[in-house]
């Protein structure tokens, strides 16, 4: 819980990032557009470019660092939509990344079974660069499948030594 | 062993703390989808991001930007500005004339006479592009800093905007820069190692079909989520500085700021933190950089600069920007004799870093995977009152493989043949492979014929034509078209001596270091500077394979100039296929090393010694043997080394390729066009890459993914639209449509491997394939779903209004509206009607 006097002018990302130096939430756009500053107001996924600080007085405000129930270090245990970002090779740069899974907490709140259509659309608000989406998408799916108590859909990744390298069929 | 090892106190604490010394490796690390070491602090937001930087009295500058394309600077008074709360100074160009260096670098000198006009970090006599930059504000915060820029007063005379290229080379046009008395850059004229064209296509006689086509690559604003900063801390009575900028090239940005400024290289450190993407926007020396190192030396004072995504697109550089002229001379079989290529480059007001060489790449592309006996490449570089161009993934060779892989479909169609059987008659077969291009480049290897058939296969070609032909003949309002793009590519930039053939102002090498340390950790150093590849990752597996320990023993150290000093940096699909193998020919070195240690510790003869999986045994006694961590241990105590050997495990390694890198694809694309909408979906989208050995199957996915939305993007939705007065009309990401997920296709996506042979990991590079080879598939695509209409060209991006005029307009509607900034209808004939511009001779 912060008390701080801010400027009535100042945007929430701009006091989320200065103000109380949680940088973890980056700027991409200054229209609106991308969703990198997306956070949770209230639980409720939110472009903190869009919003003026003193808006969020009373608001209970949950950045990328805190979505790991605010554990931060070494071996803490991530949110399910973190691990399924990595397992699921859903970022690559990062920049997009924590807005990108803020807007897929709120979506699976919504929509906890989507089709890939409806996560296609779902994260529209939400640009990235790096991935054609294809493997954010995968991790979305994963992350709902895991928080509905299925279980995770297994990536791609290798947990044995290739014996071999094979060109795949 | 214990007692030949004699490593001293450090072999007793690892003695009581066993887990610090390795276990053995397992092996099988090349090839296998590690998972990144990256993720972590990119998933939880602990990243070091420029931006968040933050510095004990570190003060924000601000850039005021021209509102007009040109005019002349009659007066800047910063006074007023001054005068407000938080500001501590203001700077007109003038003002930092005697200090911000003479002109910003351009590197590439394509030609003996090349114009390269003195490009100041701030203009000091006029303005050439909207965004160019006029004063500074500093102040204590950002938001004091913008304020401030409203209180500079600037009086201009305006000057008559250059937007298009060819009226720009009209006589009489206004000159971007007057002392240059041309806004012509310069005239590359490349003839190829062939026949001559001309002469080819007139031995030909009566066999002989020629298709003209005019393509234009429209501009594209490269849009890394990351935009621009840099942070500059000084130490002010020493006079050093150390730089934190979101750049691609900390190493190339450390000698040309000391080149410009005249700060001494060795008073300068550059760092790169993470940096969010880049795509070749982050591949240059920036005025801002400049500003933020003077303004600090000036005042003493850190001095922070981010810019905001509508100054990204004005003030960083743009990709594209090409007027294609391409004739190709087939015989009526189909066989290909020549191709004319005449390119107008769109320089921009400036020259960057290497603007100029961009298209002139591209002469080594066009003929890609063909054969052919003449070949004529010229380009024409052009200044515009716009901002300056730069690299963009792929850089020339998107434009060159668009060019050529459209005609060909052209060619097929004039032909009245497969553009698939056209294609598989005229390239390179496997068996011909090492291949003399005729651009001069040798190909080393590959295989078209493998990557197709897997691809076809992939795509069901026979299932979608026959669904293509029910839908034409029932004259379905939705229309299915598909598009091929068979590609190839040059990566691994580059060996040196062909750079230096091409008056680049560089060499092409990367440096790698190992450094063993006592605990038989291992930190490996690259010159290659990551920024969202997967470098930690990909780098770790390489080691870990070569030297035999565990991946997770491997730390990276990239992107800083202080820890990792040489390097030539990250851009050109380079950093595996040169940076890569570097680091693995610095195991080797090391390896050399490790090996007489241990025979010496072993009491054998160095050749007896063998060495696996991070083990050094001796033949015929297995019980003889030493891990590379115990050599690293007892190398650090020193207690037992050979005669005169320096106690050191460590190991440089600076490597020049001998070729670049060719990897090549097939990619097949299925489009849906609803005729009554314009609105083009993509159905289908499957690609069968060859890049040689892989690293890391996942990254290399992720790479063809992105590279493919990339390309997708510039067939289909982004252009970068300037207006007759040089503005930038799409000037943010309300107006520049970069595309959403819902926006792109699923890809399939498929690899073939044929192993380069000019490096010893038979790596080839992926970060630009994708981008490459899509936008011509794509393309073709929709042209093919729109021939039955009589269209046979659609000006990128093929939005629904260009397609549904192309439809359903009349011949001047069909001549459709393209960006002013390449004239509009003047070049209509890109698109529209089907004109006979083929000729049978």
């Amino acid at each position: 819980q912060y008390e701080d006097e801010v400027e009535p002018r100042k945007l929430l990302t701009h006091h989320l990032r200065e103000g109380l130096g949680r940088v973890g939430t980056p700027i991409g756009c200054d229209t609106s557009n991308c969703g990198s500053c997306t956070v949770l107001i209230d639980g409720d996924s939110v472009k903190s470019c869009s919003v003026l600080a003193v808006q969020a007085d009373g608001a209970d405000i949950t950045t990328i660092q805190g979505l790991a129930g605010g554990a931060e270090g070494a071996g803490a245990e991530w949110h399910p939509v973190q691990k399924a970002f990595q397992e699921h090779h859903g970022l690559q740069c990062g920049y997009c990344t924590p807005g990108m899974i803020m807007a897929t907490v709120d979506l699976l709140k919504r929509n906890p079974n989507p089709t890939e259509d409806e996560v296609r659309h779902g994260i529209e608000g939400n640009l990235c660069r790096c991935t054609g989406y294809q493997n954010i998408v995968k991790a979305v799916l994963s992350a709902a499948s895991e928080l509905r108590g299925d279980g995770p859909i297994p990536g791609s990744f290798q947990d044995a030594p290739v014996e071999k390298q094979e060109v795949p069929a | 062993m214990t007692e030949q090892l004699d490593a001293g106190l450090v072999a007793q604490e690892i003695a009581e703390h066993p887990d610090a010394l390795s276990q053995p490796y397992a092996g099988g690390e090349l090839g296998r989808g590690r998972r990144r070491k990256e993720d972590a602090k990119l998933v939880t937001g602990q990243t070091n991001w420029t931006d968040n930087i933050t510095l004990p009295g570190l003060l924000h500058m601000a850039v005021l930007r021209s509102p007009m394309a040109h005019a002349t600077i009659v007066s800047v008074d910063v006074s007023a500005a001054l005068e407000m709360p938080g500001v501590i100074a203001a700077y007109s160009g003038a003002d930092l004339a005697d200090v911000m260096g003479a002109s910003m670098p351009c590197a590439w000198p394509v030609t003996p006479d090349m114009v390269s006009p003195v490009h100041t970090p701030l203009a000091t006599d006029a303005v050439r592009y909207v965004g160019d930059g006029v004063a500074v504000v500093i102040a204590r915060d950002r938001y004091a800093a913008a304020d401030a820029l409203e209180a500079i007063a600037v009086e201009y005379d305006q000057l008559p905007a250059v937007v298009d290229m060819e009226e720009a080379l009209a006589e009489g046009a206004p000159l971007v820069h007057e002392s240059a008395g041309t806004n012509k850059c310069f005239l590359f004229d490349f003839p190829g190692a062939g026949a001559d064209y001309a002469e080819t296509v007139a031995g030909a006689g009566d066999d002989v079909v020629v298709v003209k086509r005019r393509f234009i690559q429209q501009r594209l604003l490269p849009t890394p989520m990351e935009p621009r900063g840099v942070v500059v801390a000084p130490i002010a009575a020493a006079d050093e500085f150390t730089m934190y900028s979101t750049t691609q090239i900390p190493h190339i940005l450390r000698v040309m700021l000391a080149l410009t400024t005249g700060i001494p290289e060795h008073k300068l450190r550059v760092v790169a933190p993470d940096v969010g993407g880049g795509f070749g926007a982050k591949l240059n020396v920036y005025a801002e950089e400049i500003l933020a190192l003077v303004v600090a030396r000036k005042l003493g004072r850190p001095i922070k600069w981010t810019e905001s995504r509508s100054e990204n697109y004005q003030a960083t550089t743009h990709g594209r920007g090409q007027i294609q002229d391409i004739e190709i001379a087939a015989s009526k079989d189909g066989t290909i004799l020549g191709l004319k290529v005449e390119l107008l480059a769109d320089m921009g007001a400036y020259l960057q870093l290497i603007t100029p060489g961009v298209p002139v790449l591209g002469a080594f592309m066009f003929p890609a995977i063909y054969k052919m006996k003449a070949y004529h490449f010229t380009c024409t570089g052009v200044f515009t009152t716009k901002t300056p161009t730069d690299a963009y993934r792929g850089a020339g060779r998107p434009e060159a493989t668009f060019a050529i892989e459209r005609i060909m479909d052209e060619l097929a169609a004039e032909l009245g043949r497969d553009p698939m059987e056209l294609r598989k008659q005229n390239w390179i077969k496997h068996e011909e492979f090492p291949y003399d291009m005729i651009a001069g480049l040798t190909y080393d290897s590959g295989n078209y014929e493998a990557a197709t058939e897997k691809a076809e296969k992939m795509f069901d070609m026979a299932g979608l034509r026959a669904e293509q032909a029910r839908r034409r003949e029932s004259k379905d309002p939705v229309q299915l078209g598909i598009g091929i793009s068979t590609f190839t590519e040059m990566c691994g930039l580059a060996p040196s001596r062909v750079l230096g053939s091409l008056s680049y102002g560089a060499g092409g090498w990367e440096s790698a270091s190992i450094r063993m340390l006592p605990t038989g950790k291992v930190e490996v150093v690259s010159g290659a500077t990551p920024h969202g590849q997967g470098h930690h990752t990909a780098w770790s597996q390489i080691v870990a394979d070569s030297l035999g320990v565990p991946f997770e023993d491997v730390e990276l150290i990239a992107g800083d100039t202080q820890s990792s000093p040489k390097g030539m940096d990250t851009y050109g699909s380079r950093s595996l296929v040169v940076g890569g193998v570097a680091i693995h020919k610095a195991t080797g070195k090391v390896l050399e090393k490790a090996k007489r240690i241990a025979a010496h510790l072993l009491e054998a003869a160095e050749g007896d010694v063998e060495f696996e999986k991070g083990t050094f045994t001796v033949k015929g006694s297995p019980e003889a043997s030493l891990t590379i961590q115990q050599v690293a241990l007892a190398t650090f105590a020193a207690h037992n080394l050979p005669d005169g050997m320096e106690p050191s495990l460590d190991s440089d390694y600076v490597y020049d390729p001998e070729n670049f890198s060719y990897p090549h694809g097939t990619h097949l694309c299925a489009v849906e066009i609803d005729t009554e909408t314009g609105f083009t979906k993509i159905r289908k989208y499957v690609c069968v890459d060859d890049i040689g050995k892989i690293v890391n199957p996942v990254i290399v996915e992720g790479q063809i993914h992105g590279g493919l939305a990339q390309g997708i993007a510039q067939a289909l939705y982004e252009e970068a639209v300037y207006d007759a007065e040089g503005n930038l009309t799409t000037g943010s990401l309300v107006d520049y449509l970069v595309p959403a997920a819902p926006d792109l296709p699923h890809f399939d996506t498929g690899r073939t491997e044929t192993p380069a042979t000019s490096n010893p990991l038979g790596v080839k590079g992926v970060g630009e394939a994708g981008t490459i080879a899509s936008t011509p598939a794509v393309v073709n695509a929709v042209v093919d779903a729109l021939r039955p209409f009589g269209i046979n060209d659609i000006q990128m991006p093929a939005t629904p209004e260009r397609v549904w005029r192309a439809v359903h307009g009349d011949g001047a509607d069909r001549a459709v509206a393209g960006t002013v900034a390449y004239g509009g209808t003047s070049t209509g004939s890109t698109a529209g009607a089907a004109s006979s511009e083929s000729e049978a001779l």
